[in-house]
């Protein structure tokens, strides 16, 4: 009972802090440099682990397919199995899980130090909504750095798709066969509906992690707790919101 | 007291009226745990007050329901009339709290966190609020200090740049948590002496928590001693040379006493 009623407060209040944030969102012109820098933190920073992951994501998925595509010789369609796995479920999730792990932990750290060494305090005393100053940036960031950023995972998970479709002695397609494949079956709303999929992933993950880092109470060992609980609320609500997602956009 | 209920502000010397603080029958609860118990008092407009107690009475409780970070659980806190805990009030009154930590902005340099509320509320171009900022500083001896990161300053230098942070947003209420804290007996009296005279210079309400002796009896206008939540004494200074109290007496002048320790007294 008492966990329930945890989840449901934890559910009120990262709604209310949404339309809070959303009220401030007419600031974000003056925010700019504010904005900027979250959009470096959201998007360059978490580029580098992006790029290496969705690679050898994409490497695998075609490594794995090959061995058993062979069987039936239909290496050929690799290309078509790497594209709309990553576009639509590999590229939005991983990212978004990356997005969680990297950036999630880091806005839950850092609000969840400024509320308890009472900085947040602080700025309610002078008026400044945390929301507005703290919130807002981020969530503005998110909507735009997150699906740049499985948008480039696609691409980078494709290309190691392809590298590994040549250089695997049972596969041996040329990546010119492999992209035509791709092409052909990927089509631009299978792209779309993977940025929006990673667009609702990363807007939940930092509004969830700002949240639980705003809501910090205790001392600095509280800090830790908060990470804990911003990482592994973001990766279970990534998972259950794919379902839902590729339910309505399926 | 300051005789007057007008605020100069430090940078224009234009007067606003100074504000007064009422609270009527405070309680607070923490669950089960009563930190607040029916406490009344009144502070005037432009007076320094001086809230005492010993640790865990409910005083830093009391200060965070005059700036509204605090619901209460019964009675009302009121800043010029106006309920303490809604954001009107924060909009209609400058208030300004000095946190016994400091609550200086790690990732911001001392500039900008003196140059943070300017900003955030529009209240000059960049090259007023450069003016304001040093102003600031250089009230508080702190010139050098402007590039420098809260991480790098000493305890009573980042109490400074605190006080001088709260003083950028040209309050009509200024409220010290604990200002003297941590400090050596040289630090102490030169915040006390700061505390008094920005009273003098600006006329702005105060309230300061604290457990120094000396910075109530020299720079407060009237003192409040809490105990286990209860406000036990309301009075001038003078009072409290020789309290007829033997609760306060034993709280301002303890005495230590080898045969008889009280932790001893405590375990029985």
């Amino acid at each position: 009972m008492k966990q329930i009623t945890a989840i449901l407060e934890g559910f009120g209040s990262t709604l209310q802090l949404l339309i809070r944030s959303i009220g401030y969102a007419g600031t974000l012109p003056r925010q700019w440099g504010r904005f900027i820098e979250q959009c470096y933190m959201i998007g360059y920073t978490t580029l580098p682990i992006v790029a290496i992951l969705s690679f050898f994501i994409g490497s695998v998925l075609a490594l794995q397919a090959g061995y058993s595509m062979q069987n039936f010789g239909t290496q050929q369609f690799i290309g078509s199995l790497v594209g709309l796995s990553m576009a639509r479920e590999l590229g939005p999730v991983m990212v978004a899980i990356l997005v969680a792990g990297r950036v999630g932990s880091a806005i839950a750290a850092e609000l969840a130090s400024m509320k308890v060494y009472q900085e947040v305090d602080a700025l309610v005393t002078m008026n400044i909504p945390p929301a507005r100053m703290l919130v807002m940036p981020r969530l503005a960031a998110s909507l735009v750095m997150v699906p740049v950023l499985a948008l480039i995972g696609d691409l980078v998970g494709w290309f190691g798709g392809a590298i590994v479709s040549k250089y695997t002695a049972i596969i041996s397609i040329e990546p010119e066969a492999y992209f035509a494949v791709l092409r052909h079956y990927t089509h631009f709303k299978d792209v779309l509906n993977g940025l929006v999929k990673a667009e609702i992933f990363g807007f939940v993950v930092v509004l969830v992690c700002c949240n639980i880092g705003l809501n910090t109470r205790g001392g600095p060992r509280e800090i830790g707790a908060s990470v804990t609980r911003a990482v592994v609320v973001s990766l279970i609500l990534i998972l259950v919101l794919d379902y839902f997602v590729t339910q309505i956009l399926t | 007291m300051a005789g007057t209920s007008h605020t100069r502000n430090p940078f224009t010397q234009v007067e606003t009226p100074a504000v007064g603080v009422t609270v009527e029958h405070l309680s607070k609860n923490f669950g089960s745990l009563k930190v607040l118990k029916d406490v009344s008092f009144a502070v005037q407009p432009g007076e320094i007050f001086v809230l005492m107690g010993p640790s865990g009475s409910g005083k830093s409780v009391l200060l965070k329901h005059i700036v509204g970070l605090e619901l209460p659980t019964a009675g009302r806190v009121a800043v010029d009339g106006h309920d303490a805990a809604s954001e009107e009030t924060r909009e209609r009154v400058r208030m300004a709290l000095v946190f016994q930590s400091g609550a200086l902005f790690n990732s911001l340099s001392v500039y900008d966190n003196l140059a943070l509320y300017p900003r955030e509320h529009r209240l000059a171009d960049e090259a007023g609020i450069r003016q304001k900022v040093m102003h600031a500083l250089k009230i508080l001896s702190l010139e050098g200090t402007a590039k420098k990161f809260p991480a790098d300053l000493s305890g009573g230098m980042k109490k400074r740049v605190a006080i001088a942070r709260a003083l950028v947003m040209e309050p009509q209420l200024m409220l010290y948590d604990e200002p003297t804290s941590e400090l050596d007996p040289v630090m102490s009296a030169t915040i006390s002496e700061i505390i008094a005279s920005l009273r003098v210079e600006y006329r702005v309400t105060t309230i300061v928590v604290s457990h120094d002796r000396d910075l109530a009896l020299n720079i407060a206008d009237r003192v409040g001693i809490l105990m286990d939540g209860k406000l036990i004494f309301l009075g001038p200074p003078s009072e409290l040379k020789q309290p007829k109290d033997p609760i306060v007496a034993d709280f301002l002048t303890p005495k230590i006493d080898l045969q008889h320790p009280r932790f001893k007294q405590l375990e029985t």
